[in-house]
This record gives structure tokens, sequence and C-alpha cells, in this order.
């Protein structure tokens, strides 16, 4: 059961949480602010969907967040300037991003570089490439944006579940699918609990290290895409310092930074966390919206304590049944 | 069978008449790493439904030998068929593929993983592209009743005792149709009872015509479930033999004797007069032990006295030194010196008494590869002033210049990085750095391994050159020659306990196989 521990803490902390907004503002159990909350989160959502993949391997991706920003750029420009269809130029950002992604994890697996210094350096090289292409904040006028953002799936109440919140739902689905119920999702653990061992059992290491890493930027576009759809523009600054709050809700979701352990479910719920506290701040008007990053980096430091604490409890219990199982 | 002509038993007597296509047939085995020899024509038969037992003191080859038959490293030279079919893998995998499984003594699974999981990575039992996690999970249950295990396979496997971790691995070898199973140490951390547990697996496999290839260093156990033993020594093969015919005395001379170079073999006698130890002993270690590491014992250690530390590999040599340094606690026993009661808590306290230690693993513990020579030489005396009081670079080279020509450091070069040194350089190079504190007490531990016939002659000369100089020297070998034409004294380890001390004209090896053999545990049935 202790697998299960630190989704069940974080279900419980975002119930708590929700419970006291709620005391405080009842409209927080309007469907209204349900469907917001994952509008306006769906493209962290979708971010931390490929993050648990990546940190579940033992691995980290800092490249994200600028992934989006060089996303939503090249959008705005491919549709406004180059005259190319939103949708081709979906496929193309989707595919630039995921050999992007590509190349980072050859690049960590081929030479064993470190994934922090490998990613770090593909953050810097897309916040320039963005940068390159345009500095200004270029708006997206195409009838496909407004026809995306005019639809939406209505939910009783009066909430309007719209179709980037709707994408990111998907995107967890399918995430959790993939990570839970295929051999591609049990060798992503397989490598965050020991890459050398993964390897002597047969599991190519460096064709899932390209893999998922792929994943992970080919998600960042995805991302990038309900970004730019969300704010009908593209801005080469957007989305700065975003892959720390994706790792953040990925922690905070029970997924051990050191690999191994984690579930999609949990980070759905870090995602949702992170948006509770945004939403209360929003209705409660007279706070700073940096409360947010306090709140989120009390609650990083809190559930990352907690996780060493079932770590001891677990090897500890380890310990006490040593001898489970050899009695014939 | 190029075997050298200084060997003194040949493996050619007890080579049993070849069978027409034996399980595993590897003949002619040589890997050098960076010109130095790890194994040299080493030639293993396997036949079907055989336990066969790799014997060999610590660098003889037995994890290059595996790793080499394997493809996770490649071959200089030599051949390996299966059942006649010639084999090359190029990697653990490919290995498996042929039919070779190993299971490493650290378990190479995945902790994290369920048990089930674990016995089917990659081979999961699929539909519509997802695992079929109950289906995965009855196989796996009904996989591991053949090992008589009932766990529940849906837990993480490090929920499970190592013994567990280690038959699910062989379960999932023998699953993936493995007809040749290398077990490396597979014993070391488990207890009596699961070893038992293992061995009744081990049986029933060779029952069902597997070729088991068990490495270990327990004699007891390769008496009590081998059928045959071969024995490597510096990474050449010494024999190999049917285990019912090979009494325990002899295995042993086989694991450690070794015929001395002309060249360390040159001053047979000691002058007695000239290394008699004084009586009493300026150095005195009594009831001096660690519970569960290595028993109490007393050393008294008197100046210019040389004593040899001989046992088998895993009897407590080393452990016995790191005690000696503090690098080890001691939770009882205490130390005096001249007299004196002193604290041995940390290296720190021994370096502070004037003890040194060369360690093992010269490469992991002893050398900072990165630095120069003169870096590494001075590393110890600049520990002892503290760093509020540095060398200056002056003096810093003249102890470098000092002890490369005493030592005869090649290239004489203090400036060079140490890692580009041959390994009996870089050995020269660490008893520099202990010389140079002028300590009273040093410490060896195996101070010859790895390093070539030439560097280790220099060595013993100078082991012997600093014993008349009045250090104390405490030296752990495997080689028994080696040791006995320096000690002065011999202590005798087995089981991590002092099972004898020889003294004067007992030092020889026959009287230390003789002790190491003695009363050995009658053997396991």
């Amino acid at each position: 059961m202790t697998r299960y521990l630190p989704v069940i803490v974080t279900a419980a902390v975002f119930a708590l949480g929700y419970a006291v907004c709620a005391l405080q503002f009842p409209a927080f159990l309007s469907t209204r602010v349900i469907a917001d909350l994952l509008t306006d989160n769906a493209f962290l959502g979708i971010l931390a969907v490929g993050m648990t993949f990546v940190i579940i391997s033992g691995g980290i991706d800092l490249s994200v967040g600028s992934v989006v920003g060089f996303t939503t750029v090249f959008l705005a420009l491919a549709i406004g300037t180059w005259n190319i269809p939103p949708l081709l130029a979906f496929m193309l950002v989707l595919l630039v991003a995921t050999l992007f992604g590509a190349t980072m994890g050859a690049l960590i697996q081929g030479f064993e570089m470190p994934p922090f210094i490998v990613t770090l350096a593909g953050m810097f090289l897309a916040r320039g490439a963005s940068f390159l292409l345009s500095t200004e904040s270029i708006p997206v006028t195409a009838p496909l944006y407004g026809a995306i953002s005019d639809f939406a799936l209505r939910l009783p109440g009066g909430g309007r579940l719209s179709v980037v919140g709707l994408i990111m739902l998907a995107v967890f689905l399918a995430g959790g699918i993939l990570l839970h119920l295929t051999r591609f999702g049990t060798n992503v653990y397989a490598l965050g609990g020991n890459r050398v061992s993964t390897g002597l059992m047969g599991i190519s290491v460096g064709r899932h290290t390209v893999a998922i890493y792929a994943l992970s930027s080919f998600l960042a576009g995805l991302s990038g895409i309900v970004f730019s759809l969300y704010t009908s523009s593209g801005y080469s600054l957007s989305a700065v310092g975003v892959e720390l709050d994706t790792i953040a809700a990925v922690v905070i979701g029970g997924t051990l930074l050191t690999g191994g352990y984690g579930f999609m479910a949990g980070t759905f719920l870090g995602v949702l966390m992170q948006g509770l506290i945004q939403t209360y701040i929003n209705f409660d008007g007279t706070l700073s919206s940096w409360w947010t990053k306090i709140v989120t980096g009390v609650l990083l430091f809190a559930f990352i304590a907690f996780q060493q604490a079932t770590l001891a409890l677990a090897r500890r219990s380890v310990r006490g049944t040593a001898a489970k199982g050899t009695t014939p | 069978m190029s075997l050298p002509p200084t060997m003194s038993l040949s493996p050619t007597d007890a080579v049993p008449p070849i069978d027409a296509a034996p399980l595993l047939a590897v003949r002619g085995l040589s890997k050098s790493f960076a010109g130095f020899p790890a194994l040299a024509g080493i030639d293993v038969t396997l036949r079907h439904g055989e336990i066969h037992a790799l014997l060999g003191e610590n660098g003889a080859g037995k994890s290059t030998f595996i790793k080499a038959v394997t493809g996770v490293i490649a071959r200089d030279a030599g051949t390996v068929a299966l059942e006649g079919a010639e084999i090359a893998p190029r990697s653990a995998q490919e290995a498996l593929q042929a039919g070779i499984a190993t299971v490493y003594q650290e378990v190479s699974l995945l902790p994290n993983l369920s048990v089930a999981q674990n016995l089917f990575l990659g081979r999961q039992p699929m539909r519509f592209g997802l695992v079929r996690e109950g289906e995965m999970r009855r196989r796996a249950a009904a996989l591991l009743r053949d090992f008589d295990l009932d766990i529940d396979v849906g837990a993480p496997l490090g929920d499970y005792s190592v013994a567990v971790q280690h038959l699910v691995a062989i379960a999932r070898a023998v699953d993936m149709s493995a007809r040749i199973l290398i077990l490396d140490e597979p014993t070391a951390s488990l207890d009596a009872h699961e070893v038992e547990i293992l061995f009744r697996v081990m049986r029933g496999l060779a029952g069902r015509g597997l070729g088991i290839l068990f490495v270990t260093h327990f004699l007891d156990q390769v008496y009590a479930i081998s059928d045959r033993i071969t024995v490597l020594r510096n990474g050449r093969l010494v024999g190999e033999r049917e285990t019912a015919a090979l009494p325990r005395m002899e295995l042993i001379r086989m694991m450690l004797g070794r015929e001395l170079s002309e060249a360390t073999s040159e001053h047979p006698a000691k002058d007695a007069a000239e290394t008699a130890p004084e009586a009493g002993g300026a150095i005195r270690f009594e009831g001096f032990g660690k519970a569960g590491y290595v028993a109490p014992f007393d050393l008294a250690l008197a100046s210019g006295e040389v004593v040899g530390l001989a046992g088998l590999l895993g009897s407590g040599r080393t452990e016995t030194a790191r005690l000696l340094f503090g690098a080890e606690a001691a939770d009882s026993g205490r130390l005096t010196i001249d007299g004196r009661s002193v604290r041995l808590a940390s290296p720190r306290d021994a370096i502070a008494q004037g003890f040194g230690y060369c360690p093992e693993e010269r490469k992991t513990e002893g050398i900072v590869a990165e630095l120069t020579v003169r870096e590494n030489i001075v590393l110890a005396v600049q520990a002892r002033r503290g760093a509020l009081h540095p060398l200056s670079r002056r003096e810093q080279d003249e102890i470098a210049r000092r002890f490369i020509t005493m030592l005869d450091i090649r290239p004489p070069d203090p400036e060079r990085p140490i890692g580009l040194l041959s390994g009996g350089n870089q050995q020269k190079a660490l008893l520099a750095r202990w010389l140079a504190t002028q300590p009273r007490l040093l410490i060896l531990d195996e101070p010859t391994r790895g390093i070539d016939v030439g560097a280790h002659a220099e060595i013993i000369r100078l082991i012997r050159q600093l014993c008349t100089e009045g250090l104390t020297l405490v030296v752990i070998s495997s080689e028994l020659e080696e040791i006995v034409s320096y000690a002065d004294r011999v202590v005798v380890m087995r089981d991590r306990r002092q099972i004898a001390t020889l003294e004067g004209e007992a030092v020889n090896v026959t009287a230390i196989l003789q002790a190491i053999a003695a009363d050995a545990a009658p053997l396991a049935a």
C-alpha cells in the first residue's frame, strides 16, 4: 500500500483544500469553476504528463517551457506571416518539437550526459530560437482559433469545458494508459529503477531514452499549441519558468524525483492543486498572485519531506520482513 | 594449452576426455587491459547437467572471464562454443538469446517493479497492445511454484529478501530458455537457510540438464554442491578437477600457491638477527575487534617487524587492516603504543600516531587519478600538517623528487597525472605518499596486485628494505610465497577470526596452507 500512499495523501490534501475554498467561496462548487480550472491549467497539465514519463525514467526535462514559447511564436508567424494553414502549422511544430526532444534524448544516451545539462542547453536553445523568430507579441487571428475558442462542452450548471481542457483530459487518459498498461510504460519504470539492470534484462535503454524525451517534447509542442489557442497570440517570453511549475506539479503528485515511482493520477492531482491555489487567489482578490508560488513552494517542500519519510518507513518494513517468502 | 613453464601444476593432467559436444567449451580465452593480461589462454568445459565451480582469489580473473564469455567485454582471443557451435555474443542480451544467462551478486533486477514485471519484462503477455496483467501474474506465480516460492507476485521485488530476489532472477533466466546459468557469488549475502533453498534449486536445474557455472569463495559450498572445479589465478588457468577427487588442502594450494619469479626469490633466508622483533612490541592491539566484522584479536608489533596476514578471500584480512587503521571503528579492545593507551576511532587518529595504509582498491581508494604524481605523494604529509600549514611548492618538489628517485618511479616526472602511470608505479607513488610522512606502521593490502612481474619484485625488495630501516609493516597478500619471503610472523585468518600465528621456522607455505585448511568445518552434506 505504501506505493499508493503519496497519491492518496495528495488526493486528501486536494480534497481538504477544495473543501476550505468551497466553505469560503461557495461558487467553488459550480461546474463553471471546475471547467475553468481544467481550461486554465490545460497547457501545464499536458506538460506534466510528459514530465511524469521523464521523471519516472530517472531524468528531468528543463526545456519544456521554452518549447512552449517557441511553439507559440512559430505558430503566430506561420499562420499570420507565412500563411500556412493552422492544422499544417500544428503538425509542423509537433514534428520540430519531437525531433528536438529525440535529439536531446540521443545526446543524453550517446554521450552519457546528465539530462539536467542537456535539457538546460535545450532550454536556452529553444528560448533563443523563439527570440530569433520574433521578439514581439504577435496576435493570431485565424478563423480556426475563433472557432475553437467558441466551441465548448456545456456542463450542467453553466460550466463550459473548452477544447483545450478536453485535450488535456484526453492527454492524461492516453498518458495513463501508456504509462500503466503497456510494455513501454513498464520499461519507463524499469529505467528509473536502474538503467544498467534494465539493459542487462534485454531492454534497449538507448531507444527508450530517445523515445521518452521525444514524447516529452512532443507534448511540450502540443502544450504550446494549446497555449497559443488559449491566448490567441505568440510571444517569445511566454511560459518562462513553466518547466519548474511542471516539475513541481509532478512531484506534488507523488512521483519520486529519483525515478522509478509515480502515477499519472498523482500528476493530475498535482496540476489541479496548483490551479486550485491560483483560483483561490483570484477569488480572494486582495492577495498577490505571487502567493501561488509561495504556497506551491511550501507544498513542494512538505511533499518531498513526506516522500523521504515514507521511503524510510518502507525501507524499515522491508528489513522487518526480510525473511518473507523464503519459507517454501 | 599455452601455459607458462613456471606453473607448478600442469592443467593437462586433469582435463577430462573431450566429450563430443560439451554444453559450453571455452578455449584459449584471453583478454588484456591496457597491455596487462587479465586472462591468458583460459580453457573451461561445462557439461550438461553439471554444477561447475569457478574459483580464484580477488584479481584471479573470474569476473573478467564471465564478462568475456557473455560478451559484456570483447575478448582478445579464444573461442566459445555452445554444444559445438561457436558463438560470439556482443552483449549480455545476445548471450541470453544464445542461452547463457548470468545472475550477478548484486541482483540486477528492478526493485521498484513487481515480481511479475521483473519476470516478464520485455516479454509480457499482450492483448490489443496492452499488457495482460492478470495473465502475467498467473504465469509468474506458476513459474515461481517450480522454485518453491509462494509469494505475492504483484508486490514490488524490493519488498523481498535478497535470497528471493536471486531466485526470481534465476527463474527469469531459466524461463527465458537459458541452458547455461552463470551464478556470480550468489550466496555472498544469503544466510544458511537461504543457501539451502538456492542449492536445492540449483540441483533441480542441473537435473534438467542445465549447466551451472558457480562462482564463489566459500569452499564449504563448493564441496557441498559442485561436481567439478576450475581454479584461476592471476588470469591464468591453474587446473580443472573433479570435486570429489580434490582434497581441500590441494584446492587451497591451487588457489594460493604460486612459484615466485626468480627476481623475488633471490633472498630466501632472512637475517634473523637483523629483523628480530623486540620483546613486548611497541604497538599493541589487545582484544581489538568489531562485532560482526572481525573477531577480537591481539596483535603486538615491534619496530622493524613485518607481519603477514594470510587467508582466503573473505577471511577478514582487509577488514583487519581497516580496523588497524581506524577506517572501521573497533567496538572492543584497546591500543597501546609504547605503553601509552591511544584512541583509534578514525584514520585521522591513526595518521596522528604515524600509521599509514595502502588499500587494495588502488584506483578507488588510493590514488587520486587526476592529480599529479607530486600532488599524490604530498597528500598525506599535507593532511598531517593541516590545511593551515601548507607545504611550499619547493618543499613539495623536494619530497616528490626524493621519493621518485628512491622508489624509482617511472617516468620520473612529478607533474604527470598519476592515472597515466602503470599499476606498479602507481603503487610505488602510494607507498611514497605514506613514506613521506615517516610512519612507524605501514599497512599494505595486496601491494603486488595487478602489477607486472618486474614491479612486483621491486615492491618486495622495497618492503624488505623498509623493515631494515625500522619501519613496522603489516602486509596482506594472497601470494603465500611472497608473504613467506618477507614476513617475520604470519597471522592466518579464517571466517573473520585469527586462527593461527606462525613464527620463525614455521613461516612456510605448507604451514600456512595447513593452518587455513586445518579443522575446516566438515563438508556440508
